[in-house]
């Protein structure tokens, strides 16, 4: 029964120790997400000049463009850091914390 | 060529404060333009397809389940591209690049805004979602907590943000017809009611999912093949385009800075946790985490998901400076009376639409507005479906029936229900044709992160939270936020008429303040709840963990 496995994984120290991992894994890149984030909208906000700056003497492209596309680009590259250490790494201690539980 | 003149520059800040503010699909008030028979005959091929896949579909929908998650059978893949398709509006593709149009680099500020909520999901909410829930996200945030009064709450947080963002739609959907395919206001809320019906009513969450797939590939593909054809034309060097924008455009070198997008740091950060915890908080959305078989494919279809969406707001970027260079040396062909200073034909959301002239030729153009149109359709069926399911599921089967419900039964609520809410979505959209709806769209993304997310993040995360807590803090979430987006510029003075300047509410999103205050209250009630129920509650924490951790006991993720 599904109550006997939760009794089971509850008192599992391996399965808090887990989520303890996992969750400030999570934790950490919420907090590098917000932070390039906020940290372009501050920019935006407090710092016009600085993103006005050109790439290099003589160009138009200004500092903004790659920065604001390196926000996006970095956006999806932390999503996939995540979801492929979730879904490797991670799943397998769970698969096998659940396993110990049934037997 | 030289001199564009200063109406251009005034043209472009005038409806710059609407679409600053709302990004919904608002194309304002349109002007009917001559009947595309080329546009209206590739929608029909769009319609034609969605609906033979439709019928397979229906042929597929005979339980519950199968209404509200497609039996819970899409991949990862799949929900990542239906997600994409849900997500990527009329208003980001129209609205996004008509603002680069004008503005240049403050188009890529807003972008940027509506992609941040995607990380929040994936590390926070997908799994625990996939795991706790089974239909809708009232299921999650009712999971150990009494579930009339918790339910009750979470359809009624639904609905709202189902209607706000469905009447931008709608809305938006008339204005579009007109000088998308020169047709009535009137055809438009008639035709997308009544398709938008059939996939949903005959093809529940299959039939919704495809038809988002099938456009979410089209949008992808258009939008690519424009921003190609763009970057061919400066050899593949960004400078170039650049260069060239800045040498055509009024505004010179102030469109690759900032401008006067964000005023106050207060707003920005406002606005910015709208659109972050907004996301995690909008109901078509969080639906759809229940579509797929487990946790390891809910994370799978928001990396996807993301990747779609962040490309795809890279790819308006490309396209708004494109139109710059495209549009603005040729006036005649593309501005009122041939005069830049008279604004692009069919008003500035049209950027998009005109740059696919440029550069594919009639076609193409066609394509493009029938994919724009499209676009309003798949977002529709997939409010109306969240919408029914609230109703059916929540109202229905789990608080009047209080669960003792036959499937059957059940799916005819739905299918009721979705009725309904067609004939409303309709009659909102003619009532609203001459309203000002800019800020609908912020308003539901400012509901669904003050009200949806703060119940959602602390049923599912504080063990002390209580049933009275979570209800005490949405209610104050909902109100706060609706109370003082009336009271903020973009409703006192644009829409309710009053003078400039006299708006109580300074900033131009209430999502800092209605968030933090529903927060707050959850925290504080919870804590001063010390009924037999809070106890129990409380009690029912751990188990509720292990199964939102480990996917223990999660509906149809393990075999028992």
């Amino acid at each position: 029964m599904a109550a006997d496995i939760y009794a089971r994984i509850r008192s599992n120290p391996s399965f808090h120790r887990f989520v303890k991992r996992r969750n400030r894994y999570a934790a950490l890149m919420t907090a590098l997400g917000a932070i390039a984030y906020y940290g372009f909208i501050l920019l935006v906000a407090y710092d016009k000049d600085f993103l006005a700056r050109k790439l290099m003497p003589g160009m138009v492209t200004s500092l903004g463009i790659p920065l604001g596309v390196g926000v996006i680009v970095f956006t999806i590259a932390i999503t996939w850091i995540y979801v492929r250490r979730a879904n490797g790494e991670f799943d397998a201690i769970n698969a096998q914390i659940i396993e110990e539980a049934r037997k | 060529m030289k001199s564009i003149g200063k109406n251009f520059f005034l043209w472009g800040v005038s409806w710059l404060p609407a679409l600053a503010l709302a990004a919904g699909p608002d194309a304002g008030q349109t002007i009917k333009q001559s009947t595309n028979w080329t546009a209206i005959v590739m929608f029909a091929l769009f319609v034609g397809a969605t609906l033979w896949i439709t019928k397979w579909a229906a042929s597929k929908t005979r339980t519950a389940a199968d209404f509200y998650t497609a039996g819970g059978g899409i991949s990862g893949f799949q929900n990542g591209l239906a997600i994409a398709g849900d997500y990527m509006s009329a208003a980001s593709f129209l609205g996004i690049s008509g603002l680069v149009f004008a503005n240049g680099f403050d188009g890529l500020i807003f972008s940027i805004g509506w992609l941040v909520g995607w990380p929040v999901i994936t590390f926070l909410m997908a799994e625990r979602l996939r795991n706790l829930g089974k239909f809708t996200f009232a299921d999650v945030a009712s999971y150990r907590f009494a579930q009339t009064p918790m339910r009750t709450f979470a359809a009624l947080g639904s609905l709202t943000v189902v209607a706000f963002y469905m009447i931008a739609q709608m809305v938006g959907a008339g204005q579009l017809i007109k000088v998308l395919f020169g047709l009535d206001y009137i055809v438009a809320e008639v035709l997308v009611g009544a398709i938008m019906m059939m996939y949903v009513l005959f093809g529940g969450m299959t039939a919704t999912t495809w038809v988002q797939i099938i456009k979410a590939v089209m949008l992808l593909g258009g939008a690519s093949f424009m921003a190609l054809a763009v970057l061919l034309q400066f050899g593949f060097n960004p400078e170039n385009l650049f260069a060239k924008a800045v040498e055509v455009h009024s505004k010179k070198e102030a469109i690759m800075a900032p401008g006067a997008l964000i005023k106050d740091p207060i707003s920005a950060i406002s606005v910015g946790m709208a659109l972050m915890f907004g996301t995690a908080g909008l109901p078509h959305i969080l639906q759809r985490f229940f579509t797929v078989p487990n946790a390891k494919e809910a994370r799978k279809s928001v990396a996807w998901a993301t990747t779609w969406i962040g490309y795809f707001y890279i790819l308006t970027f490309v396209i708004g400076f494109g139109a710059i260079t495209n549009l603005i040396p040729n006036p005649l062909d593309y501005f009122v009376d041939g005069e830049i200073g008279k604004g692009l034909k069919g008003g500035g959301n049209m950027a998009a639409v005109h740059l696919a002239q440029a550069v594919g030729g009639d076609v193409f153009l066609g394509f493009i507005s029938a994919v724009a149109f499209a676009t309003i359709l798949a977002v529709v069926a997939g409010l109306t479906l969240s919408g029914a399911s609230a109703v059916s599921h929540d109202l229905y089967a789990s608080v009047w029936r209080r669960g003792h419900v036959d499937s059957a039964a059940e799916l005819r609520v739905s299918r009721i229900t979705t009725l309904i809410l067609g004939l409303v979505a309709v009659g909102l959209g003619i009532a609203f044709e001459k309203e000002n709806v800019a800020y609908m769209v912020m308003l539901a993304f400012t509901v669904a992160c003050s009200a949806n997310f703060p119940i959602l993040f602390m049923a599912v995360l504080w063990k002390d939270c209580t049933t009275r807590g979570a209800i005490a803090g949405g209610v104050v979430g909902l109100v706060s936020s609706v109370v003082l987006t009336i009271g903020s510029a973009s409703v006192w003075e644009a829409v309710l008429g009053n003078p400039k300047g006299s708006a109580w509410f300074p900033y131009s999103s209430a999502a800092l303040f209605s968030m933090s205050a529903a927060f707050l209250t959850i925290w504080l009630v919870s804590k001063l709840d010390k009924s037999p129920q809070a106890q129990k509650e409380r009690a029912l924490f751990e188990d509720q963990r292990i199964r939102s951790e480990t996917g223990v006991g999660a509906a149809t993720a393990l075999a028992h």
